[in-house]
């Protein structure tokens, strides 16, 4: 690991942590019918847009479990850990598939979000079959439209500071 | 189309090696997913992650504290600008005085059956011998995990330990799953996997309450009575039915809502009540921890008799 690589690495680290205790601290008071905005699922989306599916999904798994572990999560560990390790491998995905652009970030941010919710309610129901799901659908999608609407201050500011640490970006 | 992304994975793998970079190989792909495969199943399995979860837990939580600390005078500027000062005041411990006389009647009906049924024993135990931990919630799970816990910023030194019971104002808010020492999370009493012990106030009946999952203004919990013979009647009041030496979980008579509607299900033999509970969950703030008198905390405790200590 270079010395600019770590860097990225603790960026992401911190950008993941802020990310947690936003969503869970701020954004609660916010939320509408208890759905509010998956800032970690953003945070991961923008690092995949900018640095590739491998990035992507390692930061997934990490913030994901990091979601998993902290206080006020009581759900089977591994869960969001699964959800947004696909996520971050899909956001990668799209970087290479599609020009990146406004329109593109966006639509990755609303399809990685709906997907990582979804996963994240399969697998509840795949650990535990009895339990019912109220207004499944309904929480989903309002969750991808919190996404999209946050998506506009946090994906920015991830990517432009992954970017900045990009030893090839410096280089041009 | 199709052949561009072809290539351009081709050209990230040839140029290989550089970690974040392309594709990743497909080993770490299934390492990663067989990774939270074993996590999911261990943790369902067990309390295998709970060093984990608290160790992530004495990390999230001053950072918790300090930002829920930091927005909680923008979150409060809304209402400042509604009412004059003094009015707010005024209303606050009107509101304060209404809530505990409204929680008093509630009980009414469960106090005249209890002292109905401990006349002639010494005392009619008046005196749960609890105290309460006084805490803020510092942290809500989003809907999106379809479980509803919170996190308050109160811990193993200020005398919390699992299984705890936690209740504000208005009534039971749910109980403690797990501390750190400076934070505990709760289980809310509306949550999906949260089962409480209930009993109606009016005729003593037993039951059990369970959760939906929703919080806000629709938040309900469904009754199911042991007996099936009794059909409760709307406005009932429900309260819990807990143990008086505080081996379980949740302490006896904390109102927890009252009945909104009654199902008879035939398959399942059993009456079942919808309840609307007394805690506007969407807008918890101030709870308290109901643990037992005299325990040693670094903050005051509210004494069983109202005092302070």
């Amino acid at each position: 690991m270079t010395g600019l690589s770590s860097v990225r690495v603790a960026f992401v680290a911190l950008a993941a942590a802020v990310a947690l205790v936003l969503q869970t601290t701020v954004f609660p008071h916010l939320a509408w019918h208890g759905v509010g905005p998956n800032v970690v699922l953003l945070v991961v989306v923008a690092a995949g847009l900018a640095r590739g599916a491998h990035f992507g999904m390692v930061l997934g798994f990490g913030a994901g479990l990091l979601l998993d572990l902290a206080p006020p999560a009581d759900h089977a560990a591994g869960r969001w850990a699964l959800a947004l390790l696909v996520v971050g491998h899909v956001a990668g995905r799209v970087r290479q598939d599609a020009p990146a652009g406004v329109g593109g970030a966006l639509a990755a941010v609303a399809a990685c979000s709906f997907l990582g919710s979804s996963l994240f309610t399969l697998t509840g129901l795949l650990l535990d079959p009895g339990a019912g799901v109220p207004d499944l659908l309904e929480v989903v999608l309002a969750g991808v439209v919190w996404d999209l609407v946050l998506a506009a201050f946090v994906v920015p500011v991830v990517m432009r500071g992954l970017t900045r640490l990009d030893p090839a970006a410096l280089a041009t | 189309m199709k052949p561009f992304p072809q290539r351009r994975y081709g050209l990230a793998r040839n140029e290989g090696g550089e970690p974040g970079k392309g594709t990743p190989p497909r080993s770490l792909v299934l390492a990663l997913v067989l990774a939270c495969a074993s996590l999911m199943v261990l943790d369902q399995s067990g309390s295998v992650l709970d060093p984990a979860r608290r160790a992530v837990g004495e990390v999230v939580g001053p950072a918790q504290s300090f930002t829920a600390g930091a927005v909680r005078p923008f979150v409060e500027l809304p209402e400042w600008f509604e009412d004059k000062d003094q009015m707010r005041g005024e209303l606050a411990s009107l509101e304060a005085e209404n809530d505990q006389l409204r929680s008093q009647v509630r009980t009414t009906d469960l106090d005249r059956n209890r002292l109905a049924e401990f006349e002639g024993l010494t005392a009619a135990a008046t005196d749960l011998g609890t105290a309460l931990v006084p805490a803020r919630v510092i942290g809500i799970g989003a809907s999106q995990s379809f479980s509803a816990t919170v996190t308050i910023d109160a811990g193993s030194s200020s005398g919390i330990t699992p299984d705890l019971t936690v209740l504000n104002n208005d009534g039971l808010v749910g109980r403690v799953l797990r501390v750190t020492s400076t934070t505990a999370t709760v289980l809310l009493v509306v949550d999906p996997d949260s089962a409480v012990g209930a009993r109606v106030a009016a005729d003593m009946e037993l039951g059990f309450l369970t959760g939906r999952g929703d919080l806000g203004d629709e938040a309900r919990l469904d009754l199911e009575l042991v007996d099936q013979t009794v059909v409760p009647r709307e406005r009932d009041v429900v309260v819990t039915w807990g143990s008086r030496n505080g081996d379980s979980p949740y302490l006896a008579g904390i109102p927890v809502g009252e009945v909104v509607s009654v199902y008879n299900s035939v398959r399942e033999t059993s009456q079942r009540a919808v309840i609307d509970p007394f805690v506007d969950f969407a807008a918890l703030d101030l709870v308290g921890v109901a643990v037992p008198s005299g325990t040693r905390s670094d903050r005051a405790v509210v004494e069983a008799d109202g005092s302070l200590r």
